[in-house]
């Protein structure tokens, strides 16, 4: 381990472009964690993108007589639910509703998370203001938090990604403004103010990049809690409507059935926990590859 | 005649929990095209907080509350933010202590050379890299096509100086502002670093403020020399003067506490006591609860700036004794 760390230092010096993602590559390729994780994600946005191909069945076609039938079925290999539903078909429309709700709602909650820290981090006067404004949003539990706008906005998956992106804001800002005042502060930056740089250029080309690890660790976390969030939300009602083969909506009308076809709620379940755990500890490995401190000690 | 840029009455001050400090207490100097400044003192005189005043990057607290700062004919106290930009890096730049830090870690060499030049002159990118490259080579930078494609940490700190001045004269300034940029480097780099800036100073002719607290880089560069205490400026004169006739008590302690490699006594010489806090209050002169001279007046009034000579200006009540037994001699 140690050795290998040594070399790395090395590729460093020899100073390839791109060598940096190169390393963090190599970082995360020791995590066999993180490399299981990433294979999840990668089978699944696979499963995902060519559904149509890879399924037999129409996820939302019904057919009564064939309805409950139990893992290893021949035709259905994962079985089929309370109306003759194939279950595989519906599992993997499911990752696509799941991957996109995630993705999007990460995407519009760090654009909301990373403006705010940035103004907040880099002008003392605003900062005062943003931070109480996010601790406000903090002070809710996230699932109340996404239950109030939802009960303002009305039940859908759009509605979804809107709340879960909203709550994704706080946790984001937050994370942005501490590196933003620790980059804010080094020579480098006072530098670029001396040759006459204008605010916005320096918050956006010269503090922005020197941030991007915290924030792509927190929008693999994030990834899994949101993901989380819409089967909760959905298992709850308050999210995607049936027939739609979201996870969590699937484990709501699965658990009717729990003694007579227990697999109705316990694979969505399976999915919606790989899936999490995937990304949780490809979010972990990455911190620890992007981790300056690692890279120089020992 | 006027100068390149000239500072009158400048006073700064900090705003802080316990109530304005006085950083810079009324300090008026020039400096003309062509000539190397030196600011002198220990740390915590006030020399850093001068240069950041003139460059308007004075931290947040920071304000010049009295007095004016003149590059030729423009004002530069009670610009705005915006207008500020249109001067740094154009008309006047700065080189920092630390190359380690000045320079981005995530971008290479090339990218932030560019930027003075994207930032001030309407040029192309492409143009801008011609440029960088140029800039390096002047510079004393070998394979300057290579190293812009290079990021800081490949460099060493006598490279990264380089760059950092190359940075700063990319759109030819006025006036350069060196805070230091000798500390950090060993010394033979050091020499290096001092050569390439008296060359290019002459070959621009710009004017340059060195900051240093290294009486030997002084007495390498120096035309000028002001010496800062406290906030205060205690003695201005040019160079040969000041070695061959320091006048001020502080500045001739500065000067003996330079070691004497040929000495056969190898004890250090210090000026005993250290800097006053900014929020100390000190009655008369600055400089006399350290001052081996003091007398009655010193502990009462603050001394006026005496002029001894064509080029030489001393704030010390000794002057005064001194030039009334001249006087009286004269007469």
């Amino acid at each position: 381990m140690e050795n290998g760390i040594a070399l790395e230092k090395k590729d460093v010096n020899r100073g390839k472009k791109g060598h940096f993602l190169l390393d963090t590559w190599k970082r995360m390729c020791k995590n066999k964690l993180a490399l299981i994780g990433i294979s999840i994600i990668l089978i699944q946005v696979i499963l995902a993108i060519f559904a149509p191909v890879l399924v037999a069945h129409d996820p939302y076609k019904q057919d009564l007589a064939s309805a409950k039938l139990s893992i290893g079925t021949a035709g259905h290999f994962l079985g089929t639910d309370n109306y003759g539903r194939d279950m595989w078909s519906r599992l993997v429309y499911g990752a696509r509703i799941s991957l996109i709700v995630g993705l999007t709602s990460v995407v519009l909650g760090l654009a909301g998370g990373v403006l705010l820290g940035l103004i907040s981090g880099y002008f003392k006067k605003l900062d005062a203001v943003i931070m109480r404004i996010v601790d406000l949003l903090f002070a809710f539990p996230g699932t109340l938090l996404a239950m109030l706008i939802i009960a303002m906005l009305g039940t859908s998956l759009v509605n979804v990604i809107i709340a879960i992106s909203i709550w994704s804001i706080p946790g984001c800002a937050r994370i942005v403004r501490g590196s933003v005042l620790s980059v804010k502060n080094q020579e480098y930056i006072l530098a670029m103010k001396s040759i006459g740089a204008s605010h916005t250029r320096i918050i956006f080309k010269h503090i922005l990049p020197n941030c991007t690890a915290p924030i792509i660790i927190f929008a693999t976390t994030r990834m899994a809690t949101a993901i989380l969030s819409c089967a909760s939300l959905s298992y709850l009602g308050l999210g995607a409507q049936p027939p739609s083969p979201e996870w969590g909506a699937m484990i709501a009308a699965g658990q009717d059935f729990m003694w007579e076809a227990p697999h109705m709620a316990i694979l969505p379940g399976i999915a919606i926990m790989l899936t999490v755990f995937a990304f949780n500890v490809v979010g972990d490995g990455l911190r620890d590859a992007l981790d300056p401190n690692i890279k120089f000690d020992s | 005649m006027n100068h390149l840029l000239q500072v009158e009455n400048m006073k700064v001050e900090f705003r802080t929990a316990k109530g304005p400090l006085t950083a810079v207490r009324s300090i008026s100097f020039h400096v003309d095209k062509g000539e190397t400044l030196c600011i002198v003192g220990e740390s915590g005189c006030g020399k850093s907080i001068t240069s950041l005043s003139i460059m308007g990057l004075l931290p947040q607290n920071g304000n010049i509350v009295e007095g004016s700062i003149k590059l030729e004919n423009d004002k530069l106290v009670g610009l705005t933010d915006e207008q500020l930009q249109s001067y740094r890096g154009n008309k006047i730049s700065m080189i920092f202590q630390e190359p380690m830090t000045a320079l981005n870690p995530v971008f290479t060499i090339g990218y932030q050379l560019q930027e003075p030049l994207l930032i001030h002159k309407k040029i192309s990118k492409k143009e801008a890299k011609q440029a960088s490259i140029e800039l390096l080579r002047k510079v004393g930078i070998p394979n300057p096509e290579e190293k812009i494609n290079q990021y800081p940490h490949q460099l060493s700190g006598g490279m990264r100086q380089r760059v950092m001045i190359a940075m700063a004269l990319a759109c030819e300034p006025l006036l350069l502002i060196a805070d230091e940029p000798t500390t950090a480097l060993d010394v033979t780099i050091q020499a290096q670093i001092l050569d390439l800036i008296e060359e290019l100073k002459e070959q621009m002719g710009m004017g340059v403020i060195f900051v240093t607290h290294d009486m030997g880089v002084v007495a390498e560069i120096a035309d000028r020399v002001m010496v800062m205490y406290a906030g205060e400026v205690v003695e201005m004169s040019d160079a040969q003067t000041i070695f061959a006739n320091p006048k001020h008590p502080y500045t001739q302690g500065l000067l003996a506490a330079v070691p004497d490699v040929e000495a056969d006594a190898h004890e250090l010489n210090v000026i005993p006591g250290s800097m006053p806090n900014l929020d100390e209050k000190i009655e008369g002169c600055r400089f006399h609860p350290r001052c081996p001279f003091a007398t009655d007046i010193c502990r009462q009034k603050n001394p006026p700036t005496f002029k001894i000579s064509e080029n030489q200006e001393v704030k010390c009540w000794l002057q005064e004794a001194k030039m009334h037994i001249e006087s009286a001699a004269t007469s």
